[in-house]
């Protein structure tokens, strides 16, 4: 049978409570049994195509490559089933969950997207279901607790430090390791103790599979670049992964600069560099002070708004593969109404960090950006802040 | 083998801290470095000594703390606030090392910062004996084990009663001081009555180790105390209930003062 990553150079790793290492111990070798069993595979490709609506289309954005002189592409993540690329994951890990006959489910949300993701999911195959989500969130992402709420999953307001997505996933794990003998825990970003951070890139990389095939039958080539919001990374690493042999395409992760990269107030640590650290399982490049306290991220995007990423993202920047960059709260907001405009598409306030980036490249390359997203859920902050 | 003919100080003396206590089993109060505040800290773990407590856990408060429940992590977020950090708690611990050994609970990322190596050379420094990094699994410690057996500072582990047996015996063979043994699945808290199966746990853990068995998480009550030690535990770690009656008192040393006497009292043979 084949192996799954547990580390990605020097980061990554277990740092969980021991009562948790049997639990990932069983997880990981149903995963390596279910990637390769074709009834799984084909339930889950039945479920992608049928529920979801995959592929998602590669779009050509009209006017935006009109504006920008330049062709750019958007992989349209906001026209998956829920409005974003979450649902992949979350749809791979809940059939994963029955099959290891688990019947609670238990997940995090920054934006809602991805509790919205898992209480489809559960609502689908009947399973009981717990949201965790900072009441910062809660207040922000309104919408998308009124679709958790409807669907069936109870949600849990998380009222701990600055009451945002790292509370959350720390109130996630906590439930976990009380509960870890009949729940799973649908963790919602590739990061985590492994096998998440491989398990999560797995199930999200058929985002760049479909798009790489996609640019290459419309454009004949590759892009020159790819392009990604990352706050844990996921929809990054499921974009990046299909290109990470194709040496010719830059890989362009956009994180959150909140008011500057230069204040305390980011979500960025891949973008400023620094010590590596743990958080939430694994190392990877963090916000920490001196002593190794975890600093409070912030940015206007919620499912950016964390102090943490994935660990493959901190190799991929460490080995020169990726780049990582960051953008900021105004420049996010921008984009979010010229993309609205420019193409009647709302996207999400995370995938409009991805897309002000791209906005700002003023040379003549070919652009494919993951449009992560959609942005309705955001609208009430949008409207309030600008 | 080779490890057992090296002299290490710390676990030596929490050797004999498991030997010498007089009690049913050694009693094991947790407090948090800097809560209420640093002075009263100081003051709760010279009440712990003198009402009878063989070892102190000294918590260092963290921001994110993923094995305990709500009340150890609130008094962590208290103490941060006061201003407690990693020197401060230290400092503490280098205040009651004289009187009773320490071993410090911090998390990895803390552990990490400086270097394994720098901090446990530190922790050294402090005259204290251990260390136990509930994020830091069998998997993740080599580093941190060569640093405190250099140092002759004991790296306790923990295992849980999820920890299955092969597990257990590896874990086992590698206990420097003590076993941790997590009574409970679940953080750090009270419980009514201990977990149906924590007297299946301790034997499971006895048999993994020839190390002392300390037996924690969810012990509360004298009463409780009493039937760990009745199980076979070499010693009872109790936490929540002690940091609950530090932040509810008015007098919070005396409070854990009464407390740590009534359990060991509840331990006496
Ligand atoms: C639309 C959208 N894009 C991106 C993200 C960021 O997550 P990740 O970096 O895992 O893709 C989120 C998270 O909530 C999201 O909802």
């Amino acid at each position: 049978m084949s192996t799954i990553e547990h580390r990605f150079g020097r980061y990554g790793g277990q740092f969980v409570p021991e009562t948790l290492m049997p639990a990932l111990a069983e997880l990981e070798q149903a995963w390596l049994a279910a990637r390769e069993d074709p009834n799984y595979r084909s339930e889950l490709e039945g479920l992608l195509r049928d529920f979801a609506g995959r592929p998602t289309p590669l779009y050509r954005a009209r006017r935006l490559s009109e504006r920008m002189g330049r062709p750019v592409y958007l992989k349209r993540e906001d026209l998956n089933h829920t409005g974003s690329h979450k649902l992949n994951n979350a749809l791979g890990q809940a059939l994963l969950a029955k099959r290891m006959g688990k019947r609670r489910i238990i997940a995090e949300t920054g934006a809602g997207q991805h509790g919205v993701a898992t209480a489809t999911v559960c609502a689908l195959l009947g399973l009981e279901c717990v949201i965790y989500m900072g009441a910062e969130d809660t207040r922000r992402q309104r919408p998308n607790v009124q679709r958790m709420e409807l669907l069936g999953a109870t949600v849990q307001p998380i009222d701990a430090g600055a009451r945002t997505l790292k509370e959350a996933t720390s109130a996630a794990i906590r439930d976990w390791v009380t509960n870890v003998q009949s729940t799973h825990y649908v963790i919602g970003s590739a990061v985590g103790p492994a096998p998440y951070p491989a398990l999560v890139r797995d199930l999200q990389r058929v985002i760049g599979d479909e798009a790489r095939a996609q640019v290459l039958k419309r454009e004949g080539r590759l892009p020159s670049r790819v392009i990604a919001c990352v706050g844990g990374g996921s929809n990054a690493i499921g974009t990046f992964t299909a290109f990470l042999d194709d040496p010719q395409v830059q890989l362009i992760g956009v994180e959150a600069g909140g008011e500057g990269i230069n204040t305390p107030r980011h979500g960025a640590p891949l973008t400023v560099g620094g010590r590596a650290g743990v958080l939430h399982g694994s190392l990877s490049a963090i916000m920490q002070d001196e002593e190794g306290q975890i600093i409070e991220a912030h940015s206007v995007s919620a499912g950016l708004d964390y102090p943490g990423t994935g660990p493959q993202h901190a190799f991929l920047r460490d080995s020169g593969r990726a780049r990582y960059v960051a953008v900021t709260d105004a420049q996010a907001l921008a984009a979010f109404r010229e993309v609205t405009r420019l193409e009647g598409i709302i996207p999400a306030l995370e995938t409009a960090h991805a897309l002000a980036w791209t906005l700002a490249q003023e040379d003549g390359e070919l652009d494919l950006v993951c449009l992560s997203g959609r942005g309705d859920k955001d609208l009430a902050e949008v409207l309030a802040l600008t | 083998m080779s490890d057992l003919t090296i002299t290490q100080t710390g676990t030596e003396r929490l050797a004999r801290a498991f030997s010498e206590h007089g009690k049913r089993a050694a009693l094991m109060p947790y407090m948090m470095g800097g809560y209420p505040t640093h002075e009263e800290s100081l003051r709760i773990g010279q009440a712990c000594v003198q009402a009878g407590a063989d070892i102190i856990e000294l918590g260092v408060p963290y921001s994110d703390p993923l094995a305990d429940g709500p009340v150890i992590h609130a008094a962590g977020t208290k103490a941060l606030t006061a201003g407690a950090n990693i020197a401060s708690v230290l400092e503490l611990a280098r205040a009651l090392a004289p009187d009773i050994p320490v071993v410090l609970m911090c998390y990895a990322n803390m552990v990490l910062a400086p270097g394994v190596e720098a901090f446990v050379d530190r922790l050294a420094r402090t005259g204290a004996c251990g260390l136990i990094v509930p994020d830091l699994p069998l998997e993740e410690t080599e580093q941190a084990l060569a640093a405190c057996d250099a140092h002759g500072i004991a790296l306790v582990p923990l295992v849980a009663p999820t920890t299955p047996p092969e597990r257990l015996a590896q874990i086992g063979s590698q206990t420097r001081g003590f076993l941790y043994t997590v009574s409970v699945v679940g953080t750090t808290g009270e419980r009514a009555a201990l977990s149906e199966r924590f007297a299946e746990v301790v034997a499971a853990a006895k048999a993994a180790t020839h190390a002392p068995v300390a037996l924690g998480f969810g012990i509360s009550t004298p009463e409780q105390a009493r039937q760990a030690a009745q199980a076979g535990a070499d010693g009872v770690i109790v936490g929540t209930r002690l940091v609950r009656a530090a932040g509810e008192a008015q007098d919070p040393a005396g409070a854990v003062g009464v407390l740590v006497a009534e359990l060991a009292a509840g331990l006496a043979l």
